[in-house]
């Protein structure tokens, strides 16, 4: 399994990469115009999302100088979740940019190569903002009976937490 | 939602410190914070360029939409009672593709059009009478099985190359940034067939 999972890694992206630019070759496609026009967008995600990180790594900062975070860890229960991915898990399903925001936060308490660090990477890869995405479709439709849309995405976030601290 | 939590953090962070006496450190953190995030912006310049751009190669090439056609087969087992030619089959492969690929700014608006056309196929259903129970129309303002299914699995996340947090990992000093490809591939894997599974189920269960 790890082997596997390693190999996928190491691998992955350079066959995308190979596999999307002789695609486009074979297919006849200006490949290095549309890859600059392409990229173009790119930076503009890049510009967009500054505004929402100064927002949320200031927010979180001051959680964590305060000293909250480690007091709110000392409260938590030991044994069944490792204390400081809690915050992570409990934000992922509200806010995938607070959620970023707290990950961050691992990050650099941790480093990006301790398992918490890694738990909190494939976690975020592998969850969805549960309320947000939900409220979005059902609105645009004025559904306000949603039956087992709750159920199934609580349970297939929770497959993925399982999962990630599995795997990490 | 986000007000909210974000008022919330701040406002807990500055009481808790008075009450600590910790509030140099959160002016501190707070400037800090700031600096953090433009370094951050800067270094996903670089990956979100060239995501984006190998993108717009698929695109061009028809990649996607050769991605699109190939998703027809595992729609129609995941939506058994739309008919083989609706149109909004089309719609949620599109949003599919863009979930796998990780283009949030394509999934989601092509997922409200197939929420859209959902709606209209569960009017259809409204006026059209049935024997089979498990394929009765839902009244209106109730989530039909399609829709929950499309929620459900959208919500799994189907993302399979976490872009953003290859970018994020690099910025903090990780010595091998994509070494959580594989995994996150396998974990986003696992919660989409716990997702898929429990959709199955439901599908077949009598409606109330």
């Amino acid at each position: 399994m790890d082997t596997f999972v390693n190999f996928l890694s190491g691998l992955f992206i350079p066959l995308l990469v190979f596999y999307i630019v002789g695609f486009g070759l074979l297919m006849k496609c200006p490949v290095f115009d549309a890859f600059t026009d392409g990229a173009k967008d790119g930076f503009h995600v890049a510009v967009s999302i500054l505004p929402t990180l100064i927002g949320l790594i200031a927010g979180v900062r001051v959680l964590r100088a305060s000293g909250f975070l480690d007091w709110l860890a000392g409260l938590l229960p030991r044994g069944v979740l490792p204390v400081p991915l809690v915050p992570v898990i409990l934000m992922r399903p509200f806010s995938s940019s607070a959620a970023t925001g707290l990950a961050l936060d691992i990050f650099k308490e941790y480093g990006p190569d301790s398992y918490l660090g890694r738990a909190a990477s494939i976690l975020l890869s592998c969850t969805e903002t549960v309320f947000y995405t939900m409220s979005l479709y059902f609105v645009t439709v004025k559904v306000t009976k949603t039956r087992w849309t709750m159920a199934g995405a609580m349970l297939a976030t929770a497959a993925g937490v399982a999962a990630s601290l599995w795997l990490a | 939602m986000l007000n909210g939590i974000w008022a919330g953090m701040l406002l807990i962070g500055i009481v808790f410190a008075a009450l600590h006496g910790t509030l140099d450190q959160v002016g501190q953190g707070l400037l800090d914070g700031t600096g953090e995030a433009v370094t951050l912006a800067i270094s996903m310049v670089g990956v979100m360029g060239l995501w984006c751009g190998l993108m717009e190669i698929a695109r061009q090439s028809g990649l996607l939409q050769a991605l699109n056609k190939m998703c027809r087969p595992l729609i129609r087992w995941l939506y058994p009672h739309i008919h083989k030619d609706d149109p909004v089959q089309e719609l949620i492969a599109t949003n599919m593709v863009a979930n796998l690929l990780g283009l949030g700014n394509a999934a989601t608006p092509a997922g409200l059009h197939a929420m859209k056309e959902l709606e209209r196929l569960e009017e259809q259903r409204r006026g059209a009478k049935t024997e089979r129970e498990d394929a009765r129309p839902v009244p209106k303002g109730v989530a039909s099985n399609e829709m929950c299914t499309l929620l459900v699995l959208n919500i799994s996340s189907l993302q399979l190359l976490p872009v953003t947090m290859i970018a994020y990992r690099s910025q903090y000093g990780s010595v091998d940034p994509t070494s959580i490809v594989g995994p996150a591939i396998v974990a986003t894997a696992i919660s989409t067939a716990v997702a898929v599974v429990f959709c199955k189920i439901m599908q077949r269960r009598k409606k109330r």
